[in-house]
C-alpha cells in the first residue's frame, strides 16, 4: 500500500522523515549548473522514473537559460558596467528572475507530484546549487520500514 | 513556573560558519582582516583628494574643465568597483548539512570498499569528464563536500569559493566567481586613474615651472610630490596586475590554476573551460550572467537554543545499515567542527595572514595570497595585528 498524503501540510504533520537522497551535479558540460538525471535507487518504489527525469530536465533547462551567454546577458552586463553596477540596486538580474521561476516550479512539483508520494524536493538554491535534496517521508502511523527508509512493496501511483 | 528557552529569530548570516565579517545586517560580507583594505581606501582617496585640491583648480583654468570632471567620474568608478569587490559574496559555497555530509561519506565508503586496518584510506577524489578532459574533484574536509570544478577552499576566510581566483588582502575579500569582474574592472580603472593622475601631475608641474620655476612649483603644490610618489609605485604594480589578469581572462584561467600550473607544463591537461577563442573567453568572464549569492545572508531563521551541537557526521565508521537520525525540524546552519586531516595540513591562521605593509603600494601578481588548499601548502605569512 503506497504511503498516501494529500497535500504538503498533511505530509509535514503526519509524516516523519525517513531519509534523504541527494541528486548530484553533472559537470560533463563544464561548470554550468546541471544536475544528474540518474535515477536514485531509493526512489525506485516511490515515484516513476519518467516523472523524476522530467523534473530534473526541466530544472536543468531553467538553469541553462539563466546561464546562457546571449545578447541579453551581454546587454545586461554592459548596461550594468556603464552604470557602475548601481542599476542592480533597482533591477533584478535575469538569473534572479529565473531562480524565482525555479522556486515556483519546485513548489508546484512538490504539491502535484512529490508530496502525494511522500517525497519533498528542496530547491537547489537552498543547498548552494550543489545538490537537489529529496526527502523521503514515512507515514508515522505505519509500523514497519522505519529503519530502511523505503516503503515495503508499495506501488507508486 | 519552569524556565522557558525562547527561540529567537536570527538572520542566517549570524550563524554562517567561516571567518567572514558581516556588516549592515548581512548586506556586506568581507574577510576578517580589513587593515590592508583601509590602507587601499586611504591611498586612493588621499591621492585623489590631493589631485582635486592641488592640480585640478590649475588645470581646469589653464587647460580644460573636462580634466577634473573626467577625474571625478573615474574616481567614482574606481571606488564603486572597489566597494563592489570588497563587499560582495565572492561565490562562497555553503557547507554540507549533516545529512548531505553523511550521504557523501556513505558513497565514499561504498566506493573505497574494505580498507585494511592500519592502512591509510585512499585520497578522496572524484573524477569527472569535462570537454573530454578528466578533472579531479577534491573532497573538502572542512566543508564536507566534493568541491565543484574550479572551486577552492580559502583558508583565510575558511570557505570554499566557486571559481576561486585568490584572496586579495587589498580588497579585504576573496576574489571568486561572483566578484571577479568587479575586481578586474577595479584594477583596470585604477590603472587608468593612476596613469591619468600621474600624467596630469607632470603636465601641471611643467606648466607651472614655465612661469614659476621648478623648485617654486614644488613649494606651491607640495601635494604633487606625494601624488607622483604614490602613482609611480602604484603604476608598476597595478598596471602589471591588470595585464596579468587580462592574460588570465583571455585564457579563461584563474590565478589559482595559473599558480598551481593546472593546465600547463608537466600535467599536459588542456584547460577544459577555455573556448579556445580570446573574445569568447573575455565575453564569458566579463559579460557572463551575474550569479546570485547562494548564501541567503539576510534570510531569517529560528535559532533553537535547546538544540545540541550537530553530531560529527563523518566519524561513524559503519553507517551503511542505519540511516541518518531523522530530523523533523528545519536544521540550522551547520556548526561542523573544522576537521583537519593528517594529509591536508591547513595552517591555522587565526590572527591574520596579511603581507607586511611596505610603504610602496606593490601589487605583483603573486603577492595576493592565492592560498590553494593543496596538501602541505604552508603559505608564507606574517601574522599581523590588524587594528579593527
Amino acid at each position: 500500500m503506497a504511503t498516501e498524503f494529500h497535500n504538503l501540510r498533511e505530509l509535514r504533520h503526519s509524516a516523519s522523515l525517513a531519509t534523504k537522497v541527494f541528486v548530484q551535479r553533472d559537470y560533463s558540460d563544464g561548470t554550468i549548473c546541471k544536475f544528474q538525471t540518474k535515477f536514485p535507487a531509493e526512489l525506485d518504489s516511490r515515484i516513476e522514473r519518467s516523472l523524476f527525469e522530467e523534473t530534473i530536465k526541466t530544472l536543468n533547462c531553467f538553469y541553462a537559460e539563466a546561464e546562457k551567454i546571449s545578447g541579453q546577458s551581454y546587454f545586461e552586463g554592459c548596461l550594468a558596467c556603464a552604470t557602475a553596477y548601481i542599476i542592480f540596486l533597482c533591477m533584478e538580474t535575469r538569473y534572479e528572475k529565473i531562480l524565482k521561476k525555479v522556486s515556483m516550479y519546485v513548489q508546484e512539483q512538490n504539491e502535484k507530484i512529490y508530496a502525494p508520494r511522500g517525497l519533498l524536493l528542496t530547491d537547489p538554491i537552498e543547498r548552494g546549487m550543489r545538490v537537489i535534496e529529496i526527502s523521503i517521508f514515512e507515514d508515522s502511523s505505519s509500523s514497519s520500514s522505519s529503519s530502511t527508509g523505503t516503503s515495503p512493496s508499495s506501488t507508486a501511483q | 513556573m519552569s524556565a522557558v528557552m525562547i527561540a529567537r529569530k536570527v538572520r542566517k548570516w549570524e550563524k554562517l560558519p567561516g571567518k567572514n565579517t558581516f556588516c549592515c545586517d548581512g548586506r556586506v560580507m568581507m574577510a576578517r582582516q580589513k587593515g590592508v583594505f583601509y590602507l587601499t581606501l586611504f591611498l586612493i582617496i588621499g591621492t585623489c583628494s590631493l589631485f582635486f585640491g592641488f592640480e585640478c583648480p590649475y588645470l581646469a583654468v589653464h587647460l580644460s574643465p573636462a580634466i577634473p570632471v573626467f577625474a571625478v567620474l573615474l574616481f567614482l568608478f574606481v571606488m564603486a568597483m572597489l566597494l563592489k569587490t570588497s563587499f560582495s559574496d565572492p561565490g562562497v559555497l555553503p557547507r554540507a548539512l549533516p545529512e548531505e555530509a553523511s550521504f557523501i561519506e556513505m558513497e565514499i565508503e561504498a566506493a573505497n570498499g574494505n580498507v585494511l586496518a592500519g592502512q591509510r584510506p585512499p585520497p578522496r577524489i572524484r573524477n569527472v569528464q569535462i570537454n573530454n578532459q578528466i578533472v579531479k574533484l577534491k573532497y573538502c574536509y572542512t566543508c564536507k563536500i566534493f568541491r565543484p570544478p574550479r572551486a577552492s577552499h580559502c583558508s583565510i576566510c575558511d570557505n570554499c569559493v566557486d571559481r576561486f581566483d585568490h584572496h586579495c588582502p587589498w580588497v579585504g575579500n576573496c576574489v571568486g566567481k561572483r566578484n571577479y569582474r568587479y575586481f578586474y574592472l577595479f584594477t583596470l580603472s585604477l590603472s587608468l586613474l593612476t596613469i591619468y593622475i600621474f600624467a596630469f601631475d607632470i603636465v601641471h608641474v611643467v606648466l607651472r615651472s614655465v612661469h614659476s620655476g621648478f623648485v617654486n612649483t614644488l613649494k606651491e603644490t607640495p601635494g604633487t610630490v606625494l601624488e607622483v610618489l604614490v602613482c609611480f609605485f602604484t603604476l608598476w604594480s597595478v598596471v602589471g596586475l591588470t595585464g596579468f589578469h587580462t592574460y588570465l581572462i583571455s585564457l579563461n584561467q584563474t590565478t589559482n590554476e595559473d599558480i598551481k600550473g593546472s593546465w600547463s607544463g608537466k600535467n599536459r591537461v588542456q584547460n577544459p573551460y577555455s573556448h579556445k577563442h580570446i573574445i569568447k573567453n573575455c565575453c564569458e568572464v566579463l559579460c557572463g550572467p551575474t550569479y546570485p549569492s547562494v548564501l541567503d545572508r539576510r534570510g531569517v531563521m529560528i535559532e533553537d537554543p535547546s538544540s545540541p551541537a550537530p553530531s560529527d557526521a563523518s566519524t561513524a565508521p559503519t553507517t551503511k545499515t542505519s540511516p541518518p537520525a531523522p530530523q523533523t525540524t528545519k536544521s540550522t546552519a551547520p556548526l561542523i567542527p573544522n576537521e583537519h586531516t593528517p594529509d591536508e595540513a591547513k595552517p591555522s591562521i587565526g590572527a591574520g595572514t596579511q603581507k607586511t605593509n611596505s610603504p610602496k603600494e606593490e601589487k605583483p601578481p603573486s603577492s595576493s595570497n592565492p592560498h590553494p588548499s593543496s596538501p602541505n601548502a604552508v603559505a608564507p605569512t606574517v601574522i599581523k595585528e590588524s587594528a579593527h
